[in-house]
């Protein structure tokens, strides 16, 4: 009897288990994830040794030409060649999409994290602050920003930033009310621990995890704004490769040349899925537990 | 039943505070353009009377917080100012787009509903199995496409390979609307469902593995006949606020999609006046936008409490 019990768990718990201690690498869409990403960012640095033509100079002669064993993708209409184009646009997408999430995930989760621990005031006041936020949508805001604050790279920062630190003070904060219950925390202030110390040194590293499982997915939204405020115009100055204003740039040739806007748009569909691979890889290899 | 909707006048109060929080943005907006905001308005060409002129109008010599108040009675009061660039008042400009853009979004939540609601029954009826993960990859894709890249790509597949659908407007007649918004709402629909899938799929296996529903197939119940009896029902409850918080990240899509297909609705009346440097119309576009996402969000609540007996909002544990 006691021997069939035993069986009985040891063989419901075993895959629990080898699951949790598999190794990275067995993990496929962590690793889908890395190769794609990794490639891109490859692309991005070695932009110049792989781009057979310059993706700025113009060359009217050559304009408008389908694609050919010399334009592979054929040429937009000041003739640039599209695929060095492409490949520089990489550099500008990927570039912006990274260093995007910087200032709202530090300021996001430092003020959810003080909003959760102590509660209180300053948690009423900057909640609200975060409704008051989530009730623009977020192309309204940013476009209105990067308006107010000037076209270029650094007002695309400004406004992706006042507009994404919401959702991860959101995250933050939850995680953070859930931490200060579990009995390493108490232990840690009843121990006389200061409340920096606390923070920092015991709760930080365990719930940091889901801010950075978000930033993930963040990026991906990120590069979608950054391309979608350069279709419209309001992105990195013309004449930059990037793969929104070449979308731009491409419709207007839609009835004749479909690839001009249609590959640009590829680009951003397999780097958000090579970074949404990477996000649930990652949330796998984090938090095993809370796989589906 | 009206015992549970005692919350809605709290929900009501919690609204006022964001409202002002709203309303103190998009004052501030102005202030963050750099200098004289009226030059930044009028231009650098602009000659010192204009400039001046401007200032008088707009109040800018005043202290800040009297500004803030003057800016609030207008707000109350519908009176937002004259659009700069066609000198009408930017609130008729905004209630004439509101219509379109309303429009645009109720048909797209449609048609969002009528792709997600059986692709969501579809992946939750086998999970795991293969047709479970045809509808993740379509999620995934959907999520990974760029909301303009698709409908410039439904414009190149429906509208000029297939010439079955116009490139672009809004017709005149209301059976002219439907058909002109029929490719911006796909669109639209097409960004919204993968959200709206993963959701139904998660309640509705949740509930598929109730003791209720065992209980209905002990007694013969099976297909689709479980399916809409027993299962949608339920599994359809979660799913409402999910959509309404997606309604506001549609109201923000619809301000691209509007661009591609040339819809004159809210979204075209934003980015024309960024570029006219309209400023007036920005403010008023901005401000319209997040009030309709507070309200939103209010009645989703109400919504949600009044078809699930289960949710109380009016219980003190909703942080």
């Amino acid at each position: 009897m006691s021997a069939t019990v035993l069986t009985g768990i040891r063989a419901r718990r075993r895959p629990v288990r080898s699951r949790a201690l598999k190794p990275w690498y067995r993990n496929g869409t962590l690793v889908a994830g890395i190769v794609i990403v990794g490639l891109l960012v490859l692309i991005a640095v070695f932009a110049p040794l792989l781009a057979p033509y310059d993706p700025i100079k113009q060359n009217l002669p050559q304009a408008l030409q389908s694609p050919s064993a010399a334009h592979w993708l054929g040429t937009d209409k000041y003739g640039r060649d599209i695929l060095s184009r492409l490949l520089y646009g990489a550099r500008v997408d990927l570039r912006v999409g990274f260093l995007a999430v910087l200032i709202p995930f530090v300021v996001g989760s430092v003020l959810g994290a003080l909003a959760g621990y102590f509660g209180g005031w300053f948690d009423a006041i900057v909640m609200r602050i975060v409704d008051v936020f989530f009730a623009f949508p977020f192309y309204v805001l940013v476009i209105a920003l990067v308006f107010v604050l000037g076209a270029g790279e650094s007002s695309i920062y400004l406004a992706i930033a006042a507009v994404s630190w919401v959702s991860y003070a959101k995250i933050m904060r939850g995680e953070l009310l859930v931490a200060k219950k579990q009995d390493y925390v108490v232990a840690a202030r009843l121990g006389g621990i200061s409340n920096r110390r606390t923070l920092l040194r015991h709760i930080g590293p365990n719930v940091l995890s889901q801010a950075v499982i978000y930033a993930m997915s963040d990026i991906v939204m990120d590069i979608m704004a950054i391309v979608t405020l350069g279709y419209l115009g309001l992105g990195i100055a013309p004449p930059t490769a990037e793969w929104g204003s070449m979308i731009l740039d491409g419709q207007e040739f839609i009835t004749t040349q479909w690839q001009q806007a249609t590959i640009p748009g590829l680009a951003v569909v397999v780097t958000s899925l090579g970074l949404s691979f990477l996000g649930d890889g990652l949330a796998d290899l984090l938090n095993p537990e809370r796989r589906r | 039943m009206l015992d549970r909707l005692k919350f809605i006048p709290v929900r009501l109060l919690q609204s006022i505070p964001v409202a002002f929080g709203v309303t103190i943005i998009v004052f501030f907006m102005v202030h963050l353009l750099p200098g004289n905001p009226a030059v930044a308005i009028l231009g650098q060409t602009a000659t010192p009377e204009r400039v001046a002129a401007l200032s008088e109008k707009l109040g800018l010599n005043d202290p800040l917080w009297q500004q803030y108040l003057l800016f609030l009675k207008h707000v109350v009061t519908g009176d937002l100012g004259n659009s700069l660039t066609y000198g009408r008042p930017v609130k008729d400009m905004v209630l004439q787009a509101v219509p379109v853009t309303l429009t645009l979004l109720f048909y797209a939540l449609l048609i969002s509903l009528i792709i997600s609601v059986p692709l969501a029954g579809l992946a939750a009826s086998a999970p795991g199995r293969l047709r479970d993960f045809g509808v993740r990859v379509f999620t995934l894709l959907g999520q990974g496409m760029p909301q303009f890249w698709v409908g410039i790509m439904l414009i190149l597949l429906l509208a000029v390979k297939v010439r079955a659908f116009p490139v672009g407007g809004y017709g005149e007649t209301p059976l002219e609307h439907i058909y002109y918004l029929f490719l911006p709402a796909l669109t639209l629909a097409l960004t919204m469902t993968p959200t709206t899938i993963r959701s139904l799929r998660a309640s509705t296996i949740n509930v598929l593995g109730s003791d209720y529903v065992g209980t209905a197939r002990s007694k013969g119940a099976a297909g689709i006949f479980l399916f809409r009896r027993h299962v949608m029902r339920n599994a359809a409850i979660p799913t409402v606020s999910i959509i309404g918080v997606n309604l506001g990240y549609l109201v923000g899509g619809s301000l691209v999609i509007e661009k591609v297909f040339a819809v004159p609705g809210i979204g075209s009346l934003m980015l024309n006046s960024i570029f006219t440097r309209d400023f007036p119309t920005i403010q008023a576009v901005a401000l319209f936008v997040a009030l309709f996402v507070v309200v939103v969000g209010i009645v989703t609540d109400v919504v949600y409490t009044a078809i699930d007996p289960r949710v109380d909002l009016s219980s003190k544990e909703r942080a």
